[in-house]
Order: structure tokens, then C-alpha cells, then sequence
């Protein structure tokens, strides 16, 4: 009988780590116009998380977002068809990679301004629980957004008011090329524990040390405690971002990726699985995804006419160009 | 008639929402005792949920309240000096703006970004005296700029039941300007919508915010010489051009006068869309800002850098000389 955790959670980084390769296969053909920042290799952090989230809970994630949006439930086609610029995307073809949101499942979007997405998803549990629906929240970034002000600012807002978001740091070691040697004083768990919010490091490449750690937190926080913070230590298997498969960029040595990748979320928690169980999902998985980019290639491209939909809620109409 | 005040028709406008809506809810810094003399009296009303006095994060309470807004809450942010707009652009701009349509309109973000006391002060200097509102207009955010003390009222409530972000000037200048108001009478101003404050026949004067008194004293003291009509905006954007153009057909001709830096500020806009629709019979005027201007702190430098009277007078002879 299959342990219903330790599959789900390889199922999730399974379905990400090929839905990436996927993705990057489309970039290369032409097909997802602008290239992606992959998720390879940190997974395990987007799986172990919204494994212990419940299905109401609010999450962000950031321009590396794919795997934050398909952990928390979004469907893998119509996110690969936002992907592909398709009006059958998540967000009709105006959002692609670094700004997939699915509202309806608690995802309040990937976000491409680094550091900014925690303040957004603060508020927005703080008024949820105000209006008498206690959700928690879960917000992604990186390790390059502990430098930023405006994250400080919502560490500082969040513990202040007691609001329960898990402040997820994804550290993978560098924030484009840059090493976490070379931009961050003190710590980041340190960060976190100057405005008193409790603090924790966990190996980001162990889906199931993920789920643990959140799944305490979040007992936490559902008992009325205030925001932790997780720093989930992993590697970034790929580039920054595709172009990078182009143009060389100096700042990894061979080993020292060899080292990461060695490593790899999916051969961690599929070594918890029988061989069998391990086939059987990593089938259904290619079937989704097959699915999935049959899906994305097939759907319409946006009418240039509705360009400026959604620009406005109101319903204002904006002038146009000439 | 009672009188009513400006800044006491913008707290008047709180109250009356945040009683007839539990969404809206104020976020600011002092507000709690009402700093800028906007929200006394509140807390006591509503209790510090509904009135939440914020530390000094105005990056961090502005984006705050852009996730409340996307979780149905209707938060009102005020920001006591105008400059704290150039920090928080980002949070307004990328997220609160950009929301809806990056996400394939999945949501909503209706936010109120209140100013009261935009503008010049007299001695509060470089980074304090700002009033950037053609900035907000530039990236097509919902930007209104109130005269009166009806207006002030009116289009704060609008700007609150508007579903999409709105920042609210309330000139500093115009703050104390008092009006009798049957009170009965107040009601929401439709945003978009301009009003003619002095109708005239030889040229047309568009004002923005405190300026239109100042444009209405100067229609007055030129009363034996020229007929101004005097046109105020209200919302900057959307502009109201239609009613503009209805105006400017009539007298053809055009001065405006706005409190914006002169490059890329919103009376060029306003210029350039009646020209594209208007043939005039003079060249149209600005009187503005400076290019670039920053408010030195000394009394007469600050005033030697806003638009005034005098200037709006000489622009109005000028194009009432001029011909085609």
C-alpha cells in the first residue's frame, strides 16, 4: 500500500521537475516567447510547503514561480498554456512565467519584484482573518530578497500584528550570479529573529524535512502564533533564467555544480517509494504533462483587440496608442 | 447655510463610508490621533481595526494594503507628506495597478491613496512640498485632484467605491478653503467628470485643484477686460476632454494652469488631446512649475517656483493678443 504523504510529495516534485524540462524543451522551439527562470532542483521547498498548507491557505511566489504555483494546485495545463502566451492560460496570456496566479486556489501570484510579494500576502491574511475566515499564508523568495527594504518592512508589519505567514527563503545561493558570501551581513535566520520571529534552517532539498518543518509551523500558527520564517537551504540545478543557456555566464564552478545536483529533491524522496510506485506516478505524471502541452500548443493566441483588457476593474477604458 | 471645510468634508467622507461599508478600513501613519487633522475622532468611532496607525513602512503598509484589497477589504491609505508617493510608486505602480491585468483580470485592487496636503506648505521645503499627480496620471492611475469642499467630499467617496486603485490630492492650498454646504446636498462626484466653474465666452482656463480659486479671483479681476470661463478638471485621469472640448469649441482658446513641474506634466496633456480634437485661435499657454523644480525652502523662492495669479493673468492677455 502506498504511504499517501511520501507519494503525494514525490508526486509534486516529480510533475514540477518535469513540467520544467518541459518547459525549457518550449523555450528552445520557439513556443514560450522570453525565456523562464527554472525551478530545477529546488522542488522539494514549493512540495514540502504546500503539502502542509490547507487548500484555503494563501501563498506568493516569485519570479522563479512555477513550482509554487503547481505545488499549490494549479492545473499544469493551463499554467503551461499561460506559459505559452494562450488565452486558455491561468491568466489569459497576460501574465506568462513570472506572474502566474490562480486566485481561486489561494495563489496570489508569482511576483517579479524581489522582496515584494511578503507585504502583499500579509495584508491579505490579515483581512481574510478580518472578515472571519482564519487562513495562513506562505510566502516564497529568495535568498537575494533579504536585502531588500521592503521585505524587512513586512518582517517588521507581519510579527508587529501577529499575522500568520510563513516567510519561506529560498536560499540557493546566489541571487542571479550573485553569492550569498558576497551580499548578505549577518544571516537571514538572524533577520527573522531581530523582529522576534522564530526562525528555523532546513535542508531544502528533503521534500518530506519541508513538509515537517511547515506542518509544526503552521500547528503554530493555527493555534494563534504570529509569522516563522523557514530558510530552506538548496542548489539551483539550471541558469538563473534560459537565456543563460545562451550566453555563458562565469560565476559556477563545474564542481561545485556537480556537487549540487548531486543532491536532487526527486531521487530523495522517490528513494521512499517501491520501484513500482515510483513507475506508476512518474507514468501519470508524463500523461498530465502530455496532456498539458498538447493543451497549451492547441489553445487560441489572445486577440490583439482585447490588449487592453483587465486593464482596469472598474471597467475604464483606456485611450489607445494612436 | 453651515460652513463647511475642506479637510472637514474629506473626515466627513471617511465616517460616512466606513459606516456605510465594514470593508473600508483606514491605514496610515498618526492617524490614531489624526496627525494631518484628517481622521480625529475615528479611532473612538470605529476602533483601531478599522483605523490602524502604522509604523513608519510605507512601502510595507502600502503593499499591505494591496493584499487586503485583493481579500475584499476596501483600505484606505493616507501618506501625510506627498513626497512618501515617489516611495511607495513601486508598490502602487507594479502591484496595486498591475494587478488585474497581469493576472487575466482575476482581480480587483480598490484602494484609496488619500494626500492630504499636496503641494506646497510654505516652508516645508524640498521633500515635502511635492505634487506629483501627473505622475500617477502618466502611468493611467485613476488621479483626482478636488477644489471644493463638495468636491473633496464627493470624490473621496467615489474614489473609496471605485474597484480600482485612486489617489486623492487634497492641496495643501486648499485645505481651509470653507464653503456653505447644505449638507443634505453632499453626495458622491462621479470620477471623470469636469465642471465649468465660471462660465465665459474668449478663452478657457483649466485649473487644477487649489489653483481653480486662484483661476476664479483672476476670471474676476479681468471681468471688464476678457470673459474666462474656468474649467476644473476633478480627475486628472481619466480626463474629462469631452466637456474640455465642448468649452474650448466655444471661446478657442486655451491657458492652463497646474501645479506640476512643465515637462511632462498633465497640463501638456491636457493641451495636446484638445489640440488633436480643437483648431484654436491662439496659441494655448501653460503656466506651471518649473522644469525640474524643486521647492527651495526660503518663503519667496518657494512662491517664485509655484504657477500664480499674476502669471496666470499675463498668459490669459498674452493669448487674448495673439492670432493665428
Amino acid at each position: 500500500m502506498i504511504d499517501a504523504v511520501p507519494a503525494r510529495l514525490y508526486r509534486t516534485v516529480r510533475l514540477i521537475r518535469r513540467f520544467e524540462e518541459r518547459a525549457i524543451a518550449l523555450v528552445r522551439s520557439g513556443h514560450i516567447v522570453g525565456g523562464i527562470h527554472p525551478y530545477l532542483g529546488q522542488e522539494g521547498i514549493a512540495a514540502g510547503v504546500c503539502a502542509a498548507l490547507g487548500e484555503g491557505d494563501l501563498v506568493t511566489g516569485t519570479h522563479r514561480g512555477h513550482g509554487h504555483v503547481l505545488a499549490k494546485g494549479a492545473d499544469p495545463a493551463r499554467m503551461m498554456a499561460e506559459l505559452c502566451g494562450r488565452e486558455t492560460g491561468l491568466n489569459r496570456g497576460r501574465g506568462g512565467s513570472m506572474h502566474a496566479a490562480d486566485l481561486s486556489i489561494g495563489v496570489l501570484g508569482a511576483n517579479a519584484i524581489v522582496g515584494a510579494s511578503p507585504a502583499i500576502l500579509t495584508g491579505a491574511v490579515w483581512a481574510h482573518r478580518r472578515r472571519g475566515n482564519p487562513v495562513l499564508g506562505a510566502s516564497f523568495f529568495g535568498d537575494g530578497a533579504v536585502n531588500e527594504g521592503m521585505l524587512l518592512e513586512a518582517f517588521n508589519l507581519a510579527a508587529l500584528w501577529r499575522v500568520p505567514v510563513l516567510l519561506v527563503c529560498e536560499n540557493n545561493g546566489y541571487a542571479t550570479t550573485m553569492p550569498v558570501a558576497g551580499a548578505v551581513a549577518g544571516t537571514i535566520t538572524g533577520r527573522a529573529e531581530a523582529f522576534g520571529i522564530p526562525a528555523v534552517v532546513v535542508d531544502g532539498q528533503d521534500p518530506e524535512a519541508v513538509r515537517q518543518v511547515t506542518a509544526a509551523a503552521v500547528a503554530r500558527m493555527r493555534d494563534g502564533g504570529g509569522p516563522e520564517l523557514v530558510e530552506a537551504r538548496t542548489y539551483r540545478f539550471d541558469a538563473h533564467h534560459t537565456f543563460e543557456h545562451a550566453v555563458r555566464l562565469d560565476y559556477r564552478t563545474p564542481q561545485e555544480v556537480a556537487d549540487g545536483r548531486s543532491r536532487d529533491p526527486v531521487d530523495i524522496q522517490g528513494a521512499r517509494l517501491s520501484p513500482a510506485d515510483r513507475e506508476a506516478i512518474d507514468a501519470e505524471v508524463e500523461a498530465t504533462l502530455d496532456a498539458a502541452v498538447a493543451f497549451a500548443l492547441a489553445g487560441p493566441e489572445p486577440d490583439p483587440a482585447g490588449a487592453l483588457d483587465h486593464l482596469y476593474a472598474s471597467g475604464l477604458t483606456a485611450r489607445g496608442g494612436s | 447655510m453651515p460652513r463647511l471645510s475642506y479637510r472637514k468634508a474629506l473626515t466627513r467622507a471617511l465616517a460616512d463610508e466606513m459606516t456605510r461599508d465594514e470593508a473600508v478600513f483606514l491605514l496610515g501613519e498618526d492617524i490614531r490621533v489624526g496627525a494631518s487633522n484628517v481622521t480625529p475622532g475615528l479611532l473612538k468611532r470605529f476602533g483601531p481595526d478599522r483605523v490602524r496607525d502604522t509604523p513608519l513602512s510605507e512601502q510595507a503598509f502600502t503593499s499591505f494594503a494591496t493584499g487586503a484589497a485583493l481579500a475584499g477589504l476596501r483600505p484606505v491609505v493616507e501618506f501625510q507628506i506627498p513626497s512618501l508617493l515617489f516611495l511607495v510608486f513601486e508598490q502602487i505602480v507594479n502591484h496595486a495597478h498591475k494587478f488585474p491585468m497581469m493576472t487575466g483580470g482575476q482581480c480587483a485592487v480598490p484602494v484609496t491613496y488619500l494626500v492630504p496636503g499636496s503641494g506646497s506648505r510654505t516652508g516645508w521645503a524640498g521633500q515635502h512640498s511635492d505634487h506629483p499627480y501627473s505622475l500617477f496620471a502618466h502611468v493611467g492611475i485613476v488621479t483626482v485632484v478636488p477644489a471644493t469642499p463638495a468636491d473633496a467630499y464627493g470624490l473621496l467617496v467615489s474614489a473609496i467605491r471605485h474597484d480600482d486603485p485612486v489617489v486623492v490630492f487634497a492641496p495643501a492650498a486648499a485645505l481651509d478653503v470653507r464653503d456653505d454646504v447644505d449638507f443634505a446636498t453632499l453626495a458622491p462626484v462621479p470620477l471623470g467628470r469636469g465642471v465649468v466653474r465660471r462660465a465665459g465666452d474668449d478663452v478657457t482656463v483649466v485649473a487644477v485643484g487649489h489653483l481653480v480659486h486662484d483661476a476664479l479671483a483672476v476670471a474676476e479681476e479681468l471681468a471688464d477686460q476678457v470673459s474666462v470661463e474656468v474649467f476644473d478638471p476633478r480627475t486628472l485621469y481619466p480626463f474629462d476632454l469631452d466637456a474640455l472640448v465642448d468649452s474650448v469649441s466655444r471661446t478657442g482658446r486655451l491657458v492652463v494652469i497646474d501645479d506640476s513641474n512643465r515637462s511632462c506634466g498633465i497640463a501638456a496633456e491636457i493641451i495636446t488631446s484638445v489640440l488633436e480634437r480643437v483648431p484654436l485661435t491662439a496659441p494655448p499657454r501653460r503656466v506651471t512649475r518649473p522644469d525640474g523644480a524643486v521647492l527651495p525652502f526660503a518663503p519667496v523662492l518657494d512662491r517664485a517656483v509655484q504657477p500664480g495669479r499674476e502669471q496666470l493673468a499675463a498668459a490669459i492677455q498674452l493669448t487674448m493678443k495673439d492670432r493665428r
